[in-house]
């Protein structure tokens, strides 16, 4: 489409030249319609009327939009407590990985200090570390300090990773250096050369690390799922895969709950294509 | 990012200090020490202490035995003994090897394939990229809701669609045989972008030099992709199939909001098992062993595919 939009500026004699006809499309669009179908169910199922939906036979689209599904979802279930510790959650896991990680991927990418190898060796080590290793321990010890049952367990696991430090060193590494001496020579600490002249131009990797934490952390299941069993403490993910169990037929407020816990990613992702395959990219790139 | 931006609002700093000529030099290492430091160690204390110190941990909780409540028992090997015996756990090695089977060489093809499709200019490129790219944000809950509809047997979608082409019904997620197909489906659907990308990515940085004089030189487009493209994408091919093994083979999630292991155990996989055993029957112990055999599991493949195309002279690493 992109390509469509720059055609005029660059041909201003041949206007809206359309692409040819290829073959491709016999391929790509039964295969488009395949991967949006499970979204489009949802959405239809999420407005389907009550009395429709256990029908026989059942029926793709529904004869009548009804808002009885998410009248019911936020009326009946605390989907709202569930959204907001989400948010928490997530918003405080992209504020900490973007301060901590851009601080330490700075730290190991341009200072000198005793020790930074094998910092950095440490951090590379613990990617091939599996997570399930670390639950039980983790589960302990967080009990111990007493995060069990509350957002804090969900939160502190996010606050920082070893994908994040990596992501971040490798940019730092590639700015060059004698933007930093500059500021240095002018006076500036660390510090203020950190955040004033590093920072600003970090943006395209702190967008990226920004999108894989908000990926990680809103659709994490597992981790809550152990450590959270009090539902005022539930997080999004969590209460909908609650709900299997306790809402098992409602499928209107099921599908309702998909919307609510999937609508804001699939904005974000239509709005920041660029930077999520980026993010995509670079996540696959980091063995 | 907002936050990080607000911070820059002190003041201009404190001009260098000029300490005296001698010790200088070595207080300026300590300094420039307690600053490297000063950097890293509040990422490095959180990454560190939540993964190579519970890491540790659990290798001496592997050798107890503990629920968590009562004193521990230390009991040297003998979780790891319990494991050559025990048939659930073979049963759910089974299981995950099954779903290592049906999942890598479909998501890696798959990806290979919309890739080289999604490779070129033509109209509505952006909205077949955009409908095989947006799964990516669904989470194991949202498909597990998804999947339990869309293959339920009275009137999820793919029976109704097999009724009217008069096919006979399926019971998909309620059928020991097909359980396990359809949570691998539902994982391509989710995961196929990943592939997709990392091969579109290598795709658009491939030279085409060398595929136009494949073509001068009289091959079908056919010829040129098998011949030169792909013993291009070897790197990339090794580099997912491993990323993709691993990945199968901790597959927990979308059996948790699926089948939770049924029916009759079929889909119960490795990590499945060690989750009721940990947090279930709070066998801290066995749990832990379960969780060490897994990770050995995870290094013998890496560094075997590592030595592989090592050997091969394939440059993935």
């Amino acid at each position: 489409m992109t390509a469509i939009a720059e055609a005029p500026a660059r041909l201003p004699v041949r206007k809206r030249r359309p692409l040819p006809f290829s073959g491709w499309h016999f391929f790509l669009l039964p295969v488009g319609v395949l991967f949006a179908i499970p979204f489009v169910q949802m959405f239809l199922t999420s407005v389907t009327p009550a009395s429709e939906i256990n029908k026989f036979p059942p029926r793709f689209i529904p004869s009548a939009i009804s808002l009885d599904g998410y009248a019911s979802l936020f009326g009946t279930s605390d989907i709202l407590l569930w959204l907001g510790n989400t948010l928490i959650v997530s918003s405080s896991a992209i504020a900490s990985h973007l301060v901590l990680c851009s601080l330490a991927g700075y730290g190991f990418a341009r200072l000198k200090f005793r020790g930074r190898h094998f910092g950095f060796f440490a951090v590379l080590a613990t990617i091939m570390i599996p997570t399930q290793l670390l639950m039980i321990p983790t589960y302990i010890l967080f009990s111990r300090v007493g995060l069990i049952d509350s957002l804090g367990a969900a939160i502190v696991p996010w606050l920082a990773s070893a994908f994040g430090i990596f992501l971040m060193r490798q940019f730092f590494l590639s700015l060059p250096a004698e933007l930093e001496e500059a500021a240095m020579i002018d006076g500036c600490t660390r510090l203020q050369v950190f955040f004033r002249v590093i920072l600003p131009l970090a943006k395209p990797a702190l967008a990226t690390l920004a999108i894989f934490t908000l990926l990680g952390s809103w659709n994490d299941l597992v981790w809550p799922l152990i450590a959270i069993n009090n539902d005022h403490a539930f997080t999004l993910q969590l209460g909908l895969a609650n709900f299997q169990g306790t809402r098992r037929t409602q499928w209107s407020l099921l599908m309702a709950g998909n919307v609510v816990a999937t609508l804001p990613l699939i904005l974000f992702f239509v709005f920041a294509q660029k930077q999520f395959i980026a993010t995509m990219t670079f996540s696959g790139l980091k063995g | 990012m907002t936050a990080v931006v607000d911070r820059v609002s002190t003041g201009p700093g404190p001009t260098v200090p000029r300490p005296e000529a001698r010790d200088s030099k070595k207080r300026r290492r300590l300094l420039e020490s307690l600053e490297g430091w000063g950097f890293v160690a509040p990422a490095l204390v959180i990454v560190l202490g939540l993964s190579i110190f519970p890491a540790i941990w659990a290798f001496f909780l592997s050798l107890e035995k503990w629920n968590g409540f009562s004193e521990p028992v230390n009991v040297g090997f003998a979780n790891y003994q319990q494991m050559v015996g025990d048939t659930e756990l073979q049963d759910a090695l089974g299981h995950t090897i099954l779903y290592v089977v049906l999942f890598v060489p479909t998501s890696v093809g798959l990806g290979l394939f919309l890739a080289v499709a999604l490779n070129r200019n033509i109209r509505f490129i952006g909205i077949y990229r955009t409908a095989i790219f947006i799964p990516f944000v669904a989470s194991a809950a949202v498909t597990g809701i998804l999947t339990t509809y869309l293959f339920n047997p009275q009137f999820g979608l793919f029976n109704n669609i097999l009724r009217v082409l008069g096919l006979p019904q399926q019971g998909w997620l309620e059928d020991p045989a097909q359980a396990m197909v359809v949570i691998t489906i539902m994982s391509l659907w989710g995961q196929a972008a990943f592939t997709t990308v990392i091969y579109l990515a290598a795709l658009q940085d491939m030279p085409g030099e060398l595929m136009e004089a494949a073509r001068i030189d009289g091959a079908n487009k056919w010829q040129v992709f098998w011949q030169v493209v792909w013993p291009q994408l070897t790197p990339v091919t090794v580099f997912a199939t491993i990323w993709q093994v691993i990945g199968a083979i901790q597959l927990f999630d979308l059996v948790y909001t699926t089948t939770r292991g049924g029916p009759l155990n079929a889909t119960q996989t490795i990590v499945y098992y060690l989750w009721q055993t940990a947090f279930q029957k709070l066998d801290f112990g066995f749990g832990s062993a379960i969780a060490y055999g897994l990770f050995a599991l995870t290094l013998l493949i890496t560094i075997g595919v590592v030595i592989y195309s090592r050997r091969t002279k394939i440059e993935a690493f």
